[in-house]
């Protein structure tokens, strides 16, 4: 095996030289490149890189150099490439100590279809997921008094915990978990760090020593649920879930635990931010709550003859306002910031020959706000999806909240129903304000899974009864 | 000319909520996992399921292409609307 990718810089190969490379707002001073900034405010050079270079860019992370492509052509041709070309799981070194050694990143696309043929995302599934989604919802507002106020991030984290355990794993382990299981898991998304590019297993870095401390309390937490588990002994086949069927095939409480880590992964933090965004900016536009609330009521309207529609129902269908309210918050404030790939194979993108051991990537943030795609891009607008407009179909390549092509997000009509539901229950029994000025909410980009800064608070009034619905 | 449903069988992933939205549009192709489209011209009168079809395909795999207007209008033509 070459290792190209490890070459000293100056060894660069022609092919990378000849792209431009991006300046530096961080002097490199510890000979990592661009790793210092992109730690700290990693937007603005991936804005620069765009602004600087064009199409095609590129920075530095430690060892490897990282090409940057952004446009819809381009984009196109980074997403369509063939997976023996480009690989996920090395472009991601920060995510193995989360997983555990030996489990996987990422299934291939072929295994990625077999799975929803069979599994939790299909999409006959949805109907008992969306019931699901709407009972943890509603516990989770139980405790809540006529007003108060609620810290967004620990709310909506523990939410779509509840939500994805429950829905990917069973309904049974879901009742074996609970807030300590949602905390420890914070903790894993926490340990994110980009250091991870130079050691993922670094000396004295704090986030990382949270890391593995959370990842040993998950270990523990679904070590005793075995342990009651085999206590109990079996149980009738309908009230068995995947943690049993794990059981059974005698697999480490260690091993268990890496698989729904990564099971749950990909679909929490980013549900869990999408779900606070899309309330931050509803409260921000409350022209937007008033149209999102009042569609809500109409299409829950009670007119007492039986023919009320469940949220469990409608959430799997069309609630056009609370959508395009949704597909503006991912558009703004997509969950992942960069895509990445390691080359393989060599491949050609935007005219350039890509060697092996170069990462490629594309960033939703920068081509979610490329002005030729979405006028006015700054700007919340959610009539963008509107019959006539729809900017996200329009721009498959370049309205990439969820990704695109083969490895698009699987898992986002599952998504897009969960959010759906959270919000109208939430919305049918709570008005929601703003507690701090309204820019002073705004993501903690230090780890490479983002999340809300906190203070992020915002007030509830329960809703006057006899409201419309 | 009819509108034309086009599938790009390299991105579909085989959710298959195609076939709930317009069953008589778009099967599946068991075989391959990918989308079958049955019914390439669609009467005009399902154009909203299968535009939920394209709106709702989590793999963005689906589009509508409508027969390109024609280049010169009748002038006259307006008056007629």
């Amino acid at each position: 095996m070459t290792t190209t990718h490890e070459r000293p810089p100056h060894q660069r190969p022609a092919a990378i030289e000849a792209i431009p490379e991006v300046s530096f707002a961080i002097p490199d001073e510890d000979g990592w490149g661009h790793l210092a900034e992109l730690r700290t405010d990693p937007v603005a050079l991936l804005e620069r890189v765009h602004a600087e270079c064009g199409e095609i860019g590129r920075f530095r992370l430690a060892d490897k150099d990282v090409v940057l492509v952004t446009g819809a052509e381009v984009n196109e041709q980074f997403f369509k490439a063939p997976d023996t070309t480009l690989d996920q799981a090395a472009a991601y070194p920060f995510m193995t100590p989360i997983f555990g050694e030996g489990v996987v990143f990422d299934a291939s696309p072929e295994e990625r279809q077999q799975a929803l043929k069979n599994q939790a995302l299909r999409g006959d599934q949805m109907r008992g997921h969306a019931r699901t989604i709407e009972n943890e919802i509603i516990r989770m507002v139980a405790g809540w008094g006529d007003e108060g106020e609620v810290d967004l991030l620990d709310f909506f984290a523990e939410l779509t915990i509840y939500n994805t355990a429950a829905c990917l794993v069973g309904l049974p382990f879901r009742e074996e978990i609970d807030a300590r299981f949602a905390e420890a898991y914070h903790g894993l998304e926490r340990g994110t760090d980009a250091l991870a590019y130079v050691d993922a297993y670094m000396e004295g870095v704090e986030s990382f020593e949270v890391r593995d401390r959370s990842r040993a309390v998950l270990v523990e937490l679904v070590q005793g649920i075995i342990d009651r588990r085999r206590a109990r002994g079996t149980v009738a086949r309908e009230e068995r879930d995947l943690l049993d069927v794990l059981i059974s095939l005698d697999m480490s409480a260690d091993y268990i635990t890496g698989v729904f880590i990564s099971m749950l992964f990909a679909g929490h933090h980013t549900s869990s931010g999408t779900s606070a965004w899309t309330l931050i900016e509803l409260m921000r536009h409350p022209d937007q709550m008033a149209e999102v609330v009042a569609e809500l009521d109409e299409l829950y309207a009670d007119p007492g003859d039986d023919t009320k529609v469940e949220i469990s129902f409608q959430a799997l269908r069309s609630i056009p306002r609370l959508e395009s309210v949704i597909k503006e918050t991912l558009r703004l404030h997509p969950p992942l910031i960069i895509l990445m790939r390691l080359v393989q194979e060599e491949i050609e993108l935007a005219g350039r020959t890509i060697p092996p051991g170069t990462i490629v990537a594309s960033s939703p943030r920068v081509s979610n706000r490329l002005a030729e795609d979405f006028p006015d891009p700054e700007r919340f607008d959610p009539s963008r999806y509107l019959d006539g407009r729809q900017e996200d179909l329009q721009n498959r390549w370049t309205w990439i909240p969820f990704g695109a092509g083969k490895h698009r997000c699987v898992g986002n009509a599952f998504a897009m129903m969960q959010i759906k539901a959270i919000f109208s229950v939430l919305l049918r029994d709570f008005e929601f304000e703003l507690v701090q000025p309204s820019e002073t909410y705004r993501d903690d980009y230090s780890k490479m899974v983002i999340q809300l800064q906190r203070p992020c608070r915002a007030r509830y009034r329960r809703r006057a009864t006899g409201s419309a619905r | 000319m009819t509108m034309r449903v086009v599938a790009d069988l390299d991105i579909c992933q085989g959710h298959q909520m195609c076939q709930a939205e317009a069953p008589t549009v778009f099967g599946f192709d068991e075989a391959a996992d990918v989308v079958e489209v049955l019914e390439p011209h669609p009467d005009e009168s399902l154009r909203p399921q299968v535009e939920a079809a394209v709106r709702y395909c989590p793999a963005f795999a689906l589009t509508i292409v409508d027969p390109a207007p024609d280049p010169t209008p009748d002038p006259m033509s307006e008056e007629d609307r």
